[in-house]
């Protein structure tokens, strides 16, 4: 009889939200048959490297970073197994090098200054609206309405999600970019 | 992927050619061995001896950029045997139909097609149309004898592609040749399935195309498209490139493949109806597809009366590719520069020269995860940043663990994925980013009374605030855009209600949809266990059948379909070929099609229909196109790679006569410099490893993964060590005409020097994935490939290029 990993979580009484967290932490539960000594988490996600899409179990620590990574053996293409890289992806939620805070560089600087996002926003818009409006084709040489601008370029991202992607190529298209390129293409 | 992974376990024979899915795809080899435990044999053919080629029954080498000698020479080899699917060739193919008398091959030729323009370097097809009878039909021949037919020309054409000349060309030796050909032909039997995988091995070359073409040629003739355990399967690069693919971040298309409008071609939105729309196949629908897109983009502003804002589409100018934006970029054209999680500085040919022509920006925003070569580009060592005057924001973003969204396999599976961790610090999700910025620009442009603003204000963008990912996946699901009724009355679509197929999708503004083939992925349907919620979020675990198709998990593109055209799994009567393959077939009963798998075809139309016999339902003629025009003409021939040590031994013509050549910058160090044998006589490859990603953003900087693979590494053969004074382990300097860089030198077995028509030949190959941030660092190996692409697609040709290489102090 095939047993899930859901169904033998239940049958240890490990399965509501508390009772994933190690021992020291589990005040109401249930006696646990299978103490735990850290945090396997339930949370499904797929790998973002490479196309196969396999399933990877997340857990979390109080602060929302990972503390464990697993593959999902009820996943119905990897069955729980996992190559280096997606075994290594939790480090990418805690390392230091993750960028955290919006940076800026100005002309012939030779350094990051850290800034605002609302600030950042609000110069990338100015500078997207002036190189549109100085570089705007409304018709070409033959009279054709082309609507565009051939001054601003767009790449990106195939490791982004659908929903990313989608408002990315309606943002584009709407703002008149012609040179809309990315992973594919090379 | 025609097929998908879990398929591979119905395979007799996997055959891997310019791909390592051991090495790049690593969970894919469960499914591999599922099938070798069952009996199946895989085939590798690759330059090196890679870890894939350490499971396989079958290996043989190849010089790389010689694949469609290769391949071409296992299609004569099918053809002269006659060990192709003869009944599946002759009805599911365009191999009985007649072309017209004035087409002329490589045969007559040599190596040009007719219709070729020396001037403007391109092919006027008009020779290689399809001859018509006095009513405008197709004329065949179904014995496949006239000496005009598309199985004639095929024959003739390969029949110069001999066992000697693939030897001589490929430097494969003539038995390793043979027991590939031997072993993948005997899947031509009806009962058995060969597979081809493939990746970039194949793809990227000035030839890539065609490479793609062949197999699928060779797939047709032995009769394994549509069937389980068949398939032409491309190994896609990234997690998603499938999705950015289908959602038209590519210059020439818009969501779904329907064509981007270009200037020259479609004035307005009948024109380009008028050019685009065919009267066959089922693209003759494309006009649903982008009216339902363009009532997505602009809502309520998209009305019948102004053609549904098609003139709002920017309308290209010509090619707008890779290779040509770095040209207009070095050319100071490109002003401003937006990236989302790309890394040109690393992954972009000649990366020297693609470098140099960011430094042309006025301003540059990048959406990343850490600070990549290209963010910091004005730094990177030996620019001096005084002299680098663009303005760079680069934007903490959450990675794909910390934000919501779905993403699509190779095997056009969609996945969602829920937010399961936290975003560091200020980083924010994509979509977040996108929408704040649309929103600055819609404030920016208000009140704006110029024609040219309306396509900004006008456009339909609400998915609340903050924003909720799952509006967006309404949006390219599609929805009624109106309520509608039939003439009797009776409600057909009520506003706002998902579609759960793009057969519902009218061309009349009463529906919208982002992305037509999604039509579905976010509709609420059952999980098989009577779980109602949207279908990419399904985690069903039945199978039907037992085949692997697994319908109840996530949602597969089109429709549901998980192996394309599989109306070719049943014989024009509508049986299945074979019970060991069998996957759909015609109930005469229930007057429709059964089986494992969503048909790929009008469900209730009968093998004795019209049409009921054409399961290629994208082909005007609903037929696999054994020949099918493409820029370099209407069958694969061979040419040499840009920069070959070799003269071209199929004809006289030496590379392929329509790609794009640059010579920007040639005299200048930095530039489109094309290097010679008598400089570079080593052939050179870039491929990957299993230990990091790409341009090595998500990798060089993760502990684990740089302890794993710490260095930039070049391989080589034995006898190129030696005879170079190299050891392994050595620094070793390896240069073309773009440039040079430095590597650790693996000597191996795993190369061996080429035997290429009498001359001894060397290669050697670099991973791609170093440059100068993050833990592991190294040189940036494509500052030494070429700027030149395939003429079809432009992908650039990093798999076969010259250098020289030598010890380096």
């Amino acid at each position: 009889m095939r047993v899930s990993r859901r169904e033998f979580l239940k049958a240890s009484g490990l399965t509501a939200g508390g009772l994933l967290l190690p021992t020291r932490f589990a005040a109401a539960a249930e006696a646990a048959r299978f103490p735990l000594h850290k945090a396997i988490g339930e949370g499904h996600t797929i790998c973002p490297y490479c196309s196969v899409g396999c399933g990877l179990l997340i857990a979390t620590d109080e602060s929302g970073h990972i503390s464990n990574s697993e593959g999902d053996p009820d996943h119905i293409i990897n069955r729980g197994g996992l190559d280096p890289k997606s075994v290594a992806v939790r480090q990418m939620s805690i390392s230091d090098l993750r960028l955290q805070k919006v940076k800026y560089r100005a002309a012939g600087s030779d350094k990051w200054e850290e800034k605002p996002w609302d600030w950042a926003i609000t110069e990338i818009a100015k500078r997207v609206k002036a190189t549109r409006d100085a570089t705007f084709e409304e018709k070409d040489a033959n009279g054709v309405t082309v609507n565009r601008t051939q001054a601003i370029a767009w790449l990106g991202g195939a490791a982004n999600n659908n929903e990313d992607c989608y408002v990315a190529s309606k943002l584009t298209r709407a703002l008149g970019l012609v040179y809309v390129e990315h992973q594919a293409r090379i | 992927m025609t097929n998908h992974w879990i398929d591979l376990k119905n395979s007799d024979c996997i055959f891997v050619i310019g791909g390592n899915p051991a090495e790049n795809h690593p969970a894919s080899m469960y499914w591999v061995n599922a099938a070798l435990d069952k009996g199946a044999k895989m085939i590798v053919v690759d330059p090196r001896f890679t870890r894939t080629a350490a499971k396989a029954q079958v290996y043989a080498p190849l010089r790389s950029g010689t694949d469609i000698v290769f391949l071409g020479g296992m299609i004569n080899y099918v053809i002269q045997n006659e060990l192709y699917h003869k009944d599946y060739v002759v009805n599911y193919t365009n191999a009985a139909t007649l072309i017209s008398p004035d087409y002329k091959g490589p045969p007559e030729l040599d190596g040009l097609f007719s219709g070729y323009d020396n001037t403007k370097r391109t092919y006027n097809r008009a020779s290689w149309a399809y001859q018509t009878d006095a009513e405008g039909k197709t004329k065949t021949d179904p014995t496949l004898q006239d000496p005009n037919c598309v199985f004639q020309i095929l024959k003739k054409h390969y029949a110069r592609y001999t066992l000697d000349m693939v030897s001589r060309i490929t430097g494969c030796p003539k038995d390793q040749f043979l027991k590939v050909a031997e072993t993948f032909a005997a899947t031509g039997q009806p009962g058995k399935a060969g597979v081809i995988l493939y990746a970039m091995g194949q793809t990227q070359h000035t030839v890539g195309s065609q490479n793609v073409r062949i197999m699928a040629m060779l797939q047709l003739l032995l009769g394994n498209i549509g069937i389980p355990g068949g398939g032409v399967d491309a190994l896609r690069g990234e997690s998603n490139v499938q999705g950015s693919t289908d959602m038209g971040l590519l210059f020439h298309v818009l969501t779904g493949y329907v064509g981007s409008p270009s200037a020259a071609a479609h004035k307005n939105l009948a024109e380009y109806i008028q050019k685009e729309t065919p009267k066959t196949s089922y693209w003759s629908n494309k006009p649903k597809f982008l009216v339902s897109m363009l009532k997505a983009w602009w809502g309520n502003a998209a009305t019948k009366e102004n053609d549904f804002c098609f003139d709002y589409l920017p309308k290209r100018a010509g090619d707008h590719s890779w290779i040509t934006l770095f040209h207009a970029l070095h050319d100071g054209k490109i002003k401003g520069m937006l990236l989302m999680g790309q890394n040109p500085a690393v992954s972009g040919p000649n990366a020297r020269m693609e470098r140099k022509a960011l430094e042309k920006l006025d301003w540059m925003v990048v959406m990343e995860l850490f600070e990549t070569e290209t963010a910091g580009f004005w730094h990177a060592p030996g620019v001096n940043p005084k002299d680098v005057k663009t303005e760079v924001f680069m934007l903490p973003a959450a990675d794909a663990l910390e934000k919501a969204g779905s993403i699509v396999t190779s095997g056009r599976l969609i996945q969602w994925r829920p937010t399961v961790a936290k975003a560091p610090g200020d980083a924010k999700s994509d979509p977040w980013i996108l929408d704040r910025l649309c929103k600055a620009l819609k404030q920016a442009y208000n009140g704006s009374t110029t024609p040219r603003d309306r396509a900004i204000l006008d456009l339909n963008w609400d998915y609340g605030d903050p924003i909720d990912v799952e509006r967006i996946a309404k949006e390219i699901n599609g929805y009624w855009a109106a309520d509608v009724v039939d003439d009797k009355g009776n409600v057909v679509g009520k506003k706002g209600d998902l579609f759960t197929t793009f057969g519902t999708l009218r061309d009349d503004g009463t529906t919208a949809c982002g992305c037509w083939i999604f039509a579905g992925y976010f509709a609420s349907i059952d999980d098989g266990e009577g779980h109602i919620q949207p279908a990419s979020k399904r985690r069903g675990t039945k199978d039907p059948g037992g085949l692997g198709t697994y319908p109840y998990w996530g949602w597969v593109w089109p429709v549901n379909r998980h192996i394309v055209y599989n109306r070719c799994s049943a014989d024009p009567d509508g049986n299945p070929w074979s019970k060991e393959k069998a996957l759909i077939w015609w109930d005469a009963e229930k007057k429709k099609w059964v089986g494992y798998d969503v048909p790929d075809f009008v469900a209730t139309k009968a093998p004795t229909d019209p049409g009921g016999k054409d399961p290629f339902i994208m082909m005007v003629d609903g037929k696999g196109g054994l020949f099918a025009g493409m820029a370099e003409g209407p069958l694969p021939e061979h040419y040499e790679p840009l920069e070959s040590p070799v003269k071209n031994l199929m004809s006289g013509l030496q590379n392929n006569p329509v790609i794009k050549l640059w010579t920007t910058d040639q005299d200048k160090e930095i530039g489109d410099r094309v290097g010679k044998p008598e400089q570079f006589p080593i052939i050179a490859t870039t491929y990957r490893v299993t230990e990091h990603w790409q341009a090595g953003a998500m990798s060089r900087t993760l502990p684990w993964l740089a302890e794993a693979q710490p260095e930039m590494f070049v391989e080589m053969s034995k006898a190129l060590a030696a005879s170079k004074g190299i050891q392994n382990g050595d620094k070793v300097a390896v240069s073309s005409a773009r440039g040079q860089v430095t590597a650790v030198a693996i000597v191996t077995d795993r190369l061996q020097t080429l035997n290429v028509d009498g001359k001894k030949l060397e290669f050697v190959g670099l991973p791609w994935h170093f440059g100068w941030a993050g833990i592991a660092t190294g040189d940036v190996a494509n500052d030494i490939t070429p700027h030149i692409g395939d003429a079809n697609t432009m992908i650039p040709e990093y798999k076969a290029f010259l250098v020289d290489i030598r010890k380096a102090v």
